[in-house]
Order: C-alpha cells, then structure tokens, then sequence
C-alpha cells in the first residue's frame, strides 16, 4: 500500500468515492468515522497539530485516483472530530483546525508520567525544554504544539502537580513538578 | 379604288392609332411593307409601322399619318415563314391569306381572297411576330368584343350610342381582361357553391345530432342517481362510437371532466403498453406525452390532461402505474416492474473488475440494462439510497461504484482484506498497477 511520507495509507485511501461527501446518511456516517481515523493516525504519526482548511494537507489529496476532498468534505470530516472533542477549531470561520490525537487530559497524564519516570520532580525545565529538549527527544512530547503542552502543563497546575512561572522573556517559561 | 383596298384606320392628333373598344395591341415593327403580291393592280404599302393587336393588323405611314387595317376576322390563313437557301438574305416575310369582297376590298366575309406578304426590313425575329399573330387569332378576342357590343346595344340602344367609347388598351385593357376572367371564375365558383350549400346543410344536422347528444350525455352525469348499469353501458357505448368518429372532446372538461379523462385514461393504458415493453418496463412521463400526442395526430392532450389521466389508473385495473422519484423525475412504469431485479442487474454490473476500478457512469449502465440513461440514473440513484452503491464526483463526471463502506471495518482499516467485495476491489486494483 502506498505510504505518506512514512505512513501507511490504508488500501480504500484508492477508493475513489471515499473522496467524494456522501449524500445517504448511513454511508456518510462510515465515511466520517474512517476519516476521523485516518486523521488521527495520521497527525499521530507525523506530529501534526495544526490542519489548515485552505491549505494543502497532504492526507487530503490522492494523485494516484486524481482525487481531492472538496472544501465541504474537508470541514465536514474535522467538525466530526471537533464534536467528538478530538479537535477544536481555532478560528470562527473554521479555518485553522487543531487535532488533539491526544487529548489535553491524555497528554496531561503523559507529561506525568513521563516526569515520574524520568525523575524531574521537584525540577524545573523549561517550556522550551520540554518541547524540544534532550530530555524529551524519542517521546511523544518531542515537538508538541506550544499551546497544547501550555494548556496540558495548565491543567497540571490546577491539579497542583506543576507550577508555571515566566522568566524574563516568553521563551523562558518554566515549570516546576512536583510530586 | 384600288388604294382603298383595305379600311382605315382612324389616327389621334399625335398620330397613334385610335383602337376598338376591347383592341389590345401585342406587336409592334417598323420599316415593313405589305404587298400585295400576286394583285399587281393593288399598290403595295412600303414602310410603315405595323401594329398588330388583338383584333386588326394596323398599318401606320407615319410621314402622312395615315394608316390602314387588315381586320383579323378576314385573315383566313397564315404561312410559316420558313426560311430557304432563295430567301436567307432577303427580308423576313409572313404572308396571310385575307378573304376579300368581289370589288377587292380586304374585309371579313369575303367570297375571294388575295395573298397579302409583310415585309419586314427592319430588325425583326419572324418568329416572335409570326407567334404573336398566330395568338392573336386563336384568341378571337375580336368576337367576344363584338358580342358584348352587340349586348350593349340590345339592352339600351339609346345609352349605347351615346357612351363614350373609352380608350380600352394599355393598362386599362390589361385591367378590363382581368375583370373578364374574375367574373367568369366567379361564375364557376357559384355553380360550385350551390353544391357546397347543400353539404352544408347535411352538415348542419349532424351538427345538431352531435349536440342533442351532448345535451343528453350532460344530464346523464350530472343525474347521478340515476344512473344504473344500463345507461352507464350505452354512455360508453355512445362515448366509444363518437370517439371512432373522432369526435372526443364532446363532453366539455368543465361539466363532466371524469368522463373525458376517463376515456383518456383508458387510452393511454392501452397505448403505452407497447411502448413500455420496447424502453425495457419503464419510460420517462415526458416522453410518453410525445409518443401519445404524436400518434393521435390532431386531437392533442395538455400536460395536465396527461396527469390527471395517469392519476386516474388507480381506479381502474390497469397494468401500469404513475411513479415519482425523489429526484422529481416521474415515469410511468408496469406493475410487475420490479425494482429489486433492476438493482441485482446494476451491482452485478458494479462487480464486474472494469467496474471495480472505474465505476459505471448513467450511460453505462444505460447500454446494458437497456434504458434511457435519464431513467439509468435515477435507478442507481435509487440504489445508493439503499446503500448498494457510492457515488464519485470528480471532473471527470458522475460515477457509481459498488459500495465498499459497508465492509469496512473501522477498528481494524489497516488490514488487507482478501475476501469479498473488499477483496474483489483490492485485487482488481492491484492487478492494475
């Protein structure tokens, strides 16, 4: 099967009407929820973020059946993962969609967890160690969006398992775990 | 004596000819001479203008203005002018036999006769004067006058004589000939008329016939009470018999519409079942209000008449029925159409391994089922609804494929099937490179 930048696509990626919005309510609902994984994994897999409507996404586009899903199917697609809480919409006109393949909560734990493991606590690191520090290098946190791990570290805090503090500039954020 | 061998001819003050009543000139020549060839007593006439006209042969000397006629009435034979090797370079000459009186004066009913040639000098086709004489004769027009004169003068002799004779050529004369050939033509047409008038009369009974009928028909159906199995049997019997006839529209739509579009209803059933069979047990609505008004020719349906005809099929026990798709598409179809058997023709069409890769367009699947491709696409449109196809729209157009969805599992969508349809597609496509 073809892949995507190191991917594996699955074999209906081929399909051409999986590119075309389905009108019959019972073959669109599996439509959706075979794009909502694909979506996933993919942006899993090669640590996207953030999807742009109106740009070119690469999952979107099928050159070998010469196939593109319209604007339409696009939002359609992403709303369905917005609803479903595994993304949000950036912007009031849907144009910037952000894709929580892991929840904040989930990325919560993990950042625990990983903290745990590693014995940072009672350390503090950097924001900016944390996105894209030795330390994280090979786990999932290795080049997190900013605002999803700020959001994630922020929910920490509530829980009274992180403290975050500005340094003197935005690139000096911390945080400080504890236990 | 001699010179006065032929009458004169009355000249107007510039010279030109003073005509008959009814006299139409058709020829003119100039430079022509008339002799008298085998009479040397009579002097020979040299150029002059000749004037041929409907009833003389005018002679004009210009230079004393005066003239002379041979009046057609006495012209007894006319000969060819044919040409010979002896008169190739000489003048073009006609020669005319002219019945003559016993002194030797050219007139109508002559006991002798003289041989009269024209000569003619000047640039002149023989054959066109020769023709125009030849006419003029057959056409006698010569006596037609002379009888309406002779009317004139019997019916007030007195008025006759002291009309004003009017100068009756040119364009008046042309004008007056035409008023001779209206009048007769209406004379004819009259004749005619009074046979029409008699076919109209007959007409006019059947007329009221049909309207007596009409009249009875109305009170017929609107006494519904009244109406029991016999007169409802000789309704129809009556409804058939002036349908035959062609007439269909008796009673009016407005009064008793049923029974119009009940006849139409019938109608309808019957012809279109032909029709259907051919098209393969359905047909778009729009075309079956072609094939009908087609074939009956003169007495066209509306739309609506078509509508409320089909509409009415529920009533009777008829084969066929009236059906609309979501799409707003109505056909008219057999009962015993099956929809089911379309759709098991249409994924056995979507299965097959072409299908697989490419999808089947309307006209596709049209070819093969034998339909219109209008009624095709409503079909699979139908079929996807029931989830048995999916469609693709790309600029390439508007494509089905059978519906692969359903078989997919989405907690498990990396796997590679290799069974059923999913399978079938995956090796169809991979076979293809």
């Amino acid at each position: 099967m073809q892949k995507l930048g190191g991917f594996k696509l699955p074999h209906f990626f081929n399909y051409p009407p999986y590119f075309t919005l389905q009108p019959v309510r019972e073959t669109r609902e599996k439509q959706v929820q075979l794009w909502k994984e694909l979506i996933l994994d993919y942006c899993r897999s090669q640590k996207i973020f953030v999807i742009g409507l109106e740009e070119d996404f690469p999952l979107f586009s099928n050159p070998v059946i010469e196939r593109s899903l319209s604007h339409e199917a696009r939002e359609v697609f992403l709303s369905a993962l917005v609803a479903e809480g595994r993304a949000e919409w950036m912007d009031k006109s849907h144009k910037k969609c952000l894709i929580l393949w892991l929840r904040i909560q989930a990325w919560a734990d993990y950042i625990l967890n990983f903290v745990k493991e590693n014995g940072f606590e009672d350390s503090v690191m950097t924001v900016e160690d944390i996105q894209s520090g030795i330390e994280t290098r090979g786990t999932e946190l290795a080049g997190i969006d900013r605002c999803v791990l700020m959001r994630a570290l922020r929910l920490l805090e509530q829980k009274g398992k992180a403290a975050i503090f500005k340094g003197t500039s935005t690139d000096d954020e911390g945080v400080k775990f504890s236990a | 004596m001699a010179a006065n061998w032929l009458p004169p001819v009355l000249l107007t003050a510039s010279g030109r000819p003073v005509f008959l009543p009814g006299e139409i000139e058709r020829c003119l020549l100039s430079a022509v001479d008339l002799e008298a060839e085998e009479n040397p007593a009579l002097p020979t006439l040299r150029s002059g203008l000749l004037v041929l006209t409907s009833h003389r042969i005018l002679w004009i000397d210009e230079s004393s203005s005066s003239g002379c006629a041979i009046p057609l009435a006495a012209v007894v034979h006319v000969f060819h002018p044919k040409k010979s090797l002896r008169n190739m370079f000489a003048s073009p000459r006609v020669r005319i036999q002219v019945s003559t009186s016993p002194d030797g004066r050219v007139g109508e009913k002559g006991t002798r006769s003289e041989m009269v040639t024209i000569v003619m000098r000047g640039k002149t086709d023989p054959d066109v004067f020769y023709g125009r004489l030849l006419e003029v004769l057959r056409s006698r027009t010569w006596e037609a006058s002379e009888e309406s004169e002779g009317r004139e003068r019997g019916s007030g002799s007195g008025e006759g004589s002291a009309r004003v004779r009017m100068p009756v050529v040119g364009v008046s004369g042309i004008l007056r000939k035409e008023q001779e050939m209206w009048e007769s033509t209406d004379k004819s047409l009259q004749e005619a008329f009074h046979d029409l008038n008699a076919l109209m009369s007959k007409a006019k009974e059947m007329v009221q016939l049909a309207e007596n009928m009409r009249q009875k028909l109305l009170l017929g159906s609107n006494a519904q009470a009244s109406a029991n199995d016999d007169e409802l049997g000789s309704k129809q019997e009556i409804q058939d018999w002036l349908l035959s006839v062609g007439i269909v529209s008796l009673v009016t739509k407005e009064s008793a519409g049923a029974l119009y579009h009940q006849q139409l209803s019938r109608q309808l059933a019957d012809f279109v079942k032909l029709p259907l069979e051919k098209a393969g047990g359905m047909i778009a609505l729009i075309d079956v209000y072609c094939l009908f008004n087609r074939a009956r020719g003169t007495e066209l349906i509306s739309p609506e008449d078509l509508l409320q005809a089909c509409a009415l099929w529920e009533k009777f026990d008829v084969p066929v029925m009236l059906r609309k798709f979501d799409s707003g598409v109505m056909v008219i179809q057999n009962k015993a159409h099956s929809d089911d058997e379309v759709f098991a023709r249409i994924t056995s069409l979507a299965q097959k391994p072409d299908a697989l890769l490419m999808g089947i367009s309307p006209s596709d699947a049209a070819l093969t089922l034998g339909i219109a491709p209008a009624l095709a696409k409503e079909h699979m449109l139908t079929a996807e609804s029931k989830g048995l196809l999916c469609r693709d729209v790309s600029p390439d157009g508007f494509r089905f494929y059978i519906n692969l969805f359903k078989e997919i599992d989405p907690s498990d969508i990396y796997s590679i099937k290799t069974t059923g349809l999913v399978g079938a597609w995956v090796s169809a496509t991979s076979t293809s490179g």
